[in-house]
């Protein structure tokens, strides 16, 4: 089709400029949709591993292309998703967002496609600068403000991911993106960078604050690319790293908690993400062959069922102006294809039999036991349990049951439709025939998901976790959906911070009236004093005569000869 | 509201979960499903890695429970975390809470 050795972020980069160029919203839309189509089929037809382009910049060498198995995997992967969130976003004429999302796509694809530091740092930035046009294009203070918050945070994670890049360089003298591991300031900084843009925890309130801000078709691209790219880097650089096992499990543990008190449904599916890159996070940390084929099969198929049901939340929005869980309810009567599209990405996330998510979240549950991290992995099965809670039932019942929200509409355009229904086929599909996933896979370990134990203990796992829903509900212990924010580690910096800002200009106001009274009064007195000696006039700035020079100087002897005789 | 939703009226049709009846009987498919699911532990020979694991329906009690403490704490989480919805809009300038879609026909 092209050349095989063309990055392919360059089709995508320039498809971004003819849709900026083109007047006809047609000619825009069929670039977006065509381009990741062509650029896909180029990729696994005349692209093979062990493809690789040199540069030399100044003494760098430089290698902005590079295919193996991993790279490639997830350069399909976001071809895939480029290609639907293009297509989920046909109608949209916002040149803004058009341009926006098929440059955020090309910047993710430059990152994957990386051999050395550098490359990965411009276009890790590149992802930042691109993405925010998606939360901007919602065009309201609160979403401005947000992607102010949002680019300061990736931008943060861009600069330390430089530092650290040139640490190691100093210290090894090459910025080939490999295996890092944690050794020196430098991979410290590293693996920081790639925490924030994975939602490390602590690190993480960028992804809750700014996906639900996006807009309904942007927030789809947003759940694809930043991620994911950070999830690959680890996955490259930070394998086998003990410490991300339990940054994993906490991950994983600790969102399902706000899930569940979660209003607004496009946030508990931030959440909810976060807790499926806790999986992934812990895959890299167990560092094994089958924990890392878990991850990045996991990443795969999280960008689809995740996609999906950001769609779904995404179409409820565009359809009903609403996306509050206490708004919603009973649009199941007039969404019906809608509600059996996000019921498929419910499943899949929930990875119940048959669903993608079944088929790559249990190598990670299955590695754990076999490098005998027993409570890890009852943590993990307790966030298994959980995500089916929140994200496998909370998300179709609040929007499509629950109570009558009285809110009649219908199903979302066409293209909106086709987008749900190729990702659904898609987690369908992997999750029924996953042989086709697991051929992509970095390596080959014959693991096979489907055995009698593992498909009895993960349904009865989820019917009984549906099972303590239904009790809650029917008990009148579960929370109702309020109208409300939940305090997260964003506090600090939206409230925290400001309020110290605050306090320190209300404590500066005496401070300046001490500073005018005591020490200002003080230097006055100095200067003054200075002034009176070495001013204009001062005693030891008047002209003097020859005649008291030498009387001075005369004094100075005198003192050296008496000195000299003590 | 989007100007492609409307109100429920009055003479609207009925719909699956309108009538109680189809609500109880998913409910009680779903009782069935569940004790199903128990009693093939006495069919199905399970291949236990875990001590754990061994224990009669070891995944549906931990399911169970885990999804119960989940929500009961996450309750409790509330009384401390929970804020008014515009809790960080106070303060600032007033904001416009843009719910509305995507911005179309630019």
């Amino acid at each position: 089709m092209w050349a095989a050795d063309l990055p392919p972020y360059i089709p995508f980069f320039a498809a971004a400029l003819v849709m900026a160029l083109a007047r006809s919203h047609a000619l825009r839309a069929a670039v977006g949709v065509l381009v990741p189509v062509l650029g896909g089929l180029h990729l696994w037809f005349d692209v093979a591993p062990g493809l690789t382009t040199y540069r030399t910049l100044f003494d760098m060498q430089l290698m902005p292309f590079r295919t193996d198995q991993l790279s490639l995997l997830f350069g399909y992967l976001f071809h895939i998703a480029a290609f639907i969130g293009m297509l989920y976003a046909l109608h949209v004429r916002d040149r803004v967002q058009q341009v926006a999302a098929m440059l955020y796509a090309g910047s993710a694809l430059g990152a994957v496609f990386a051999g050395d530091l550098l490359t990965l740092f411009l276009f890790w930035e590149g992802l930042a600068l691109t993405s925010v046009f998606l939360i901007w294009a919602r065009r309201s203070q609160t979403s401005f403000k947000t992607g102010q918050r949002y680019l300061i945070i990736q931008v943060l994670s861009g600069v330390l991911l430089l530092a650290g890049s040139l640490m190691i360089y100093r210290d090894t003298g090459s910025l080939a993106f490999n295996h890092i591991g944690l050794d020196g300031v430098g991979s410290w900084l590293i693996l920081i960078a790639f925490g924030i843009k994975a939602g490390f925890p602590g690190l993480h309130t960028w992804l809750t604050d700014s996906y639900p801000e996006g807009t309904p078709t942007g927030t789809v691209f947003l759940s694809a690319f930043t991620t994911k790219v950070s999830v690959y880097a680890m996955a490259r650089s930070f394998p086998g790293t003990e410490l991300l096992i339990y940054v994993g499990a906490t991950m994983a543990c600790f969102p399902i908690f706000f899930a569940v008190i979660e209003n607004d449904l496009r946030r508990v599916l931030a959440y909810s993400m976060i807790n499926q890159i806790g999986f992934m996070v812990c895959g890299i940390g167990i560092g094994t062959e089958l924990a890392l084929n878990g991850a990045v099969a996991h990443a795969f198929n999280d960008v689809i069922f995740k996609g999906l049901l950001f769609m779904s939340m995404g179409a409820v929005l565009q359809m009903t102006g609403k996306i509050n869980g206490s708004d919603l309810g009973h649009l199941y009567k007039t969404m019906p294809k809608t509600t059996l599209l996000c019921i498929v990405g419910a499943a899949s996330i929930s990875a119940f039999p048959l669903f993608s998510g079944f088929v790559s979240k249990s190598m990670v549950m299955a590695a754990l036991l076999e490098t005998h991290h027993e409570w890890v992995w009852l943590a993990m099965l307790f966030a298994a349990a959980g995500v089916f809670h929140h994200a496998g039932i909370k998300i179709p019942y609040f929007a499509f049951f629950a109570h009558d929200s009285g809110i009649r509409t219908q199903d979302p355009p066409w293209n909106m439709l086709l987008a749900m229904t190729f990702s659904a086929v898609l987690c369908v599909f992997i999750g029924s025939y996953p042989a086709v996933l697991y051929g992509l896979l970095p390596y080959d370990t014959g693991y096979s998901p489907y055995d009698a134990t593992h498909v009895l203990t993960q349904t009865q796992l989820l019917f009984f976790s549906a099972g303590a829903f239904v009790w809650l509900q029917m008990k009148g212990l579960y929370p109702p959906e309020l109208r409300s924010v939940n305090l997260d580690v964003e506090w600090f910096y939206r409230k925290a911070a400001p309020a110290a800002l605050g306090f320190a200009a209300s404590i500066g106001k005496p401070l300046q009236f001490a500073w005018r009274f005591m020490v200002s009064g003080l230097i006055d007195k100095i200067t003054d004093w200075l002034n009176s000696h070495h001013g204009m006039e001062g005693t030891l700035a008047r002209t003097w005569p020859i005649g008291s020079m030498v009387l001075w100087v005369s004094i100075m002897l005198a003192a050296y000869l008496l000195l000299g005789y003590v | 509201m989007s100007e492609h939703s409307s109100k429920a009226g009055a003479d609207e049709k009925q719909h699956l979960f309108d009538n109680p009846k189809n609500v109880q009987r998913l409910l009680r498919g779903f009782y069935v499903c569940c004790l199903l699911l128990v009693l093939a532990e006495f069919v199905i020979h399970r291949h236990v890695v875990h001590p754990w694991e061994a224990l009669f329906a070891f995944h549906a009690g931990y399911g169970f429970v885990a999804c119960v403490i989940l929500v009961l704490a996450a309750t409790q989480m509330r009384k401390l975390l929970m804020r008014d919805e515009n809790y960080y809009e106070s303060g600032e300038d007033h904001l416009d809470n843009n719910q509305e879609g995507d911005h179309v026909g630019r």
